[in-house]
């Protein structure tokens, strides 16, 4: 009865030449909500799908619920939200949550299933003349219609606007203090940072760290410099230093750094005229960047 | 477990395929472009080549009204399973609604069951239009050569059916729509459906005998009386092309889902 809700072991996936996913070992126990981290690429989707059982490992193994993940019984109890992929545009909002309610042994009641994405105005209206905020929803109202004990979002918040956005978060947390499994993908990181009380970041197919978002910001850069310099500014002009990570965009220059005083002083010491100058705790987003950044420069992939 | 009351882990079928068969049934009226046109294109032809000398007869029983009937018929039927159920299974390919659904606890089958369920039912739709014009303008035939005709174009259309769902699992939808004619619509021809073989230049007669619409063809004009062909092996023909077909339309599936699945 407590078996996890996901398992990947040693899970490897190649796409022909392409190494997707380089053996990953993960467990996500029920009711956690785990947040998968990584940029373009890295194997975030290729991980959701051995999960889902909609790719097969090339090797490894992939359990959900402790079943094959392929099994009725399993997917029965998981509601998922996918990138890229539809539903029929010439059916209605509460047609297309009645089909997807069928699928499921015991589902949601119609009405609740859309007032959990907020869609209860949009029940006649047809999926085509939805805008892309809408469908958000309206894939998340077929995520959860099925009363699922875990659900899988792929990347759930894509354009959706600042307003409903947070209505459709608050949303996800509420569910997920039911005891629910959530498994979410997202490039909105501060997402990650309020949704998820662990976080996995994948990188180049390989899991790089798996913490809780506070301790992961505090594995990396704590604080972010930023300032504007006189144009002309060389990255030898910052040498040496105490920096994790250097960005010049034009006058703009931003950097990571575990000793910001020590930065500050040396700034100063050299005499840059700059300006503009702010220093701020880094956010997961620096911290991510920060991270997958590291495995870049030395190839070594132990955290 | 014994505290467990017995919930259900698995939706049951008859449900699924009824939902999943009423998505289908409001697609085709939410969409009634391709129904209509399904439905009124053979009615349209036969008033062209079949009203208008209705009552002469090709053979001593059978009049031209009965045989371009039974021509069309065999059209109309055949038509809306290779073109719809081609074209919408391509179609939802394209938009990855098979994607999610594979996500979703719905077994394959009962999708494509579903869908094929429709495409019949929408098929065999097509027919009443047209055996309605067909009676009120003129066509005289015992109630059983109407009822033998009927089953004859459903029972000789199983191999579009098949074609259908080759081009559906197999055409990029981009292309299915233009396959469906170029396969279909020179078939249909060299079948005699629009124009008698006689009209035929020799090379097309000779070809005509292995294609699959020219035994749907000969099954329809056998139950209106005029035969050519025996039954027997007409449907021998039919057999042995939705065989074929069926098995090319599962291997296309089959790759299909290797390619995203896998």
């Amino acid at each position: 009865m407590n078996e996890n809700a996901v398992e990947l072991r040693e899970a490897r996936k190649h796409y022909g030449a392409v190494e997707a996913l380089r053996g990953v070992d993960l467990a996500i126990g029920r009711g956690e909500s785990v947040a998968i981290l990584g940029p373009n690429g890295a194997g975030k989707t290729t991980a959701i799908s051995l999960m889902l059982g909609l790719r097969r490992p090339t090797s490894g193994q992939a359990r959900l619920f402790g079943m094959d993940p392929g099994d009725r019984r399993a997917r029965s109890r998981c509601g998922v939200m996918l990138q890229e992929s539809g539903v029929s545009d010439v059916l209605q909002v509460r047609e297309t949550v009645d089909l997807f309610r069928a699928y499921y042994p015991n589902p949601l009641s119609l009405d609740r299933a859309l007032r959990m994405a907020g869609l209860e105005e949009q029940a006649k209206v047809k999926v085509g003349k939805l805008s892309g905020g809408q469908r958000q929803r309206l894939y998340y109202s077929l995520a959860v219609c099925g009363d699922p004990d875990a659900v899988f979002l792929d990347e759930p918040t894509v354009g959706m606007d600042v307003e409903s956005r947070r209505a459709f978060l608050d949303g996800i947390e509420e569910f997920g203090r039911q005891g629910r499994t959530i498994v979410l993908t997202t490039h909105y990181l501060r997402e990650a940072d309020e949704l998820a009380d662990r976080i996995v970041v994948i990188d180049k197919g390989l899991v790089i760290a798996d913490d809780t978002p506070g301790r992961i910001k505090s594995r990396v850069a704590g604080k972010k410099v930023t300032f504007t310099v006189m144009p002309g500014l060389q990255e030898a002009d910052l040498a040496g230093l105490p920096y994790t990570q250097l960005q010049i965009d034009g006058e703009r220059v931003r950097l990571l750094s575990n000793e910001p005083e020590a930065v500050m002083s040396a700034l100063f010491r050299r005499d840059l005229a700059i300006c503009d100058l702010e220093v701020v705790g880094a956010d997961l987003e620096d911290a991510f960047i920060g991270l997958t950044h590291h495995t870049q420069k030395e190839e070594v992939l132990t955290v | 477990m014994s505290m467990a009351i017995a919930r259900r882990e698995v939706a049951p079928v008859p449900r699924m395929l009824g939902a999943q068969l009423w998505s289908v049934v409001l697609g085709y009226i939410r969409n009634p472009m391709f129904t209509l046109f399904s439905m009124v294109l053979p009615v349209m032809f036969f008033c062209f080549f079949g009203l208008t000398n209705i009552h002469q007869h090709i053979s001593s029983s059978v009049t031209v009204g009965a045989y371009i009937l039974a021509s069309m018929s065999a059209y109309a039927m055949s038509n809306v399973l290779v073109y719809n159920i081609g074209i919408n299974q391509a179609t939802q390919r394209a938009r990855k609604l098979d994607v999610l659904q594979r996500a979703t606890p719905l077994p394959g089958g009962v999708a494509l069951l579903a869908s094929v369920i429709g495409g019949m039912a929408l098929a065999i739709l097509a027919l009443l239009p047209l055996m309605v014009v067909g009676a009120i303008g003129g066509v005289e035939m015992p109630v059983t050569h109407w009822l033998d005709l009927a089953a004859a174009v459903i029972v000789g259309s199983l191999p579009m059916l098949g074609l259908g769902m080759l081009i559906g699992y197999g055409a990029s939808p981009n292309v299915a729509p233009a396959l469906a004619s170029l396969i279909y619509l020179p078939m249909a021809f060299a079948s005699g459906l629009f124009v008698p073989l006689t009209e035929m230049p020799s090379v097309i007669r000779d070809v005509a005998h292995y294609l699959p619409l020219y035994h749907l063809g000969q099954l329809s004009w056998n139950a209106v009386g005029y035969a050519q062909e025996p039954v027997w092996q007409a449907l021998a023909w039919t057999a042995g092309w939705t065989l074929v077909l069926f098995l090319a339309a599962a291997r296309a599936y089959r790759l299909d889902q290797q390619r995203k699945f896998s």
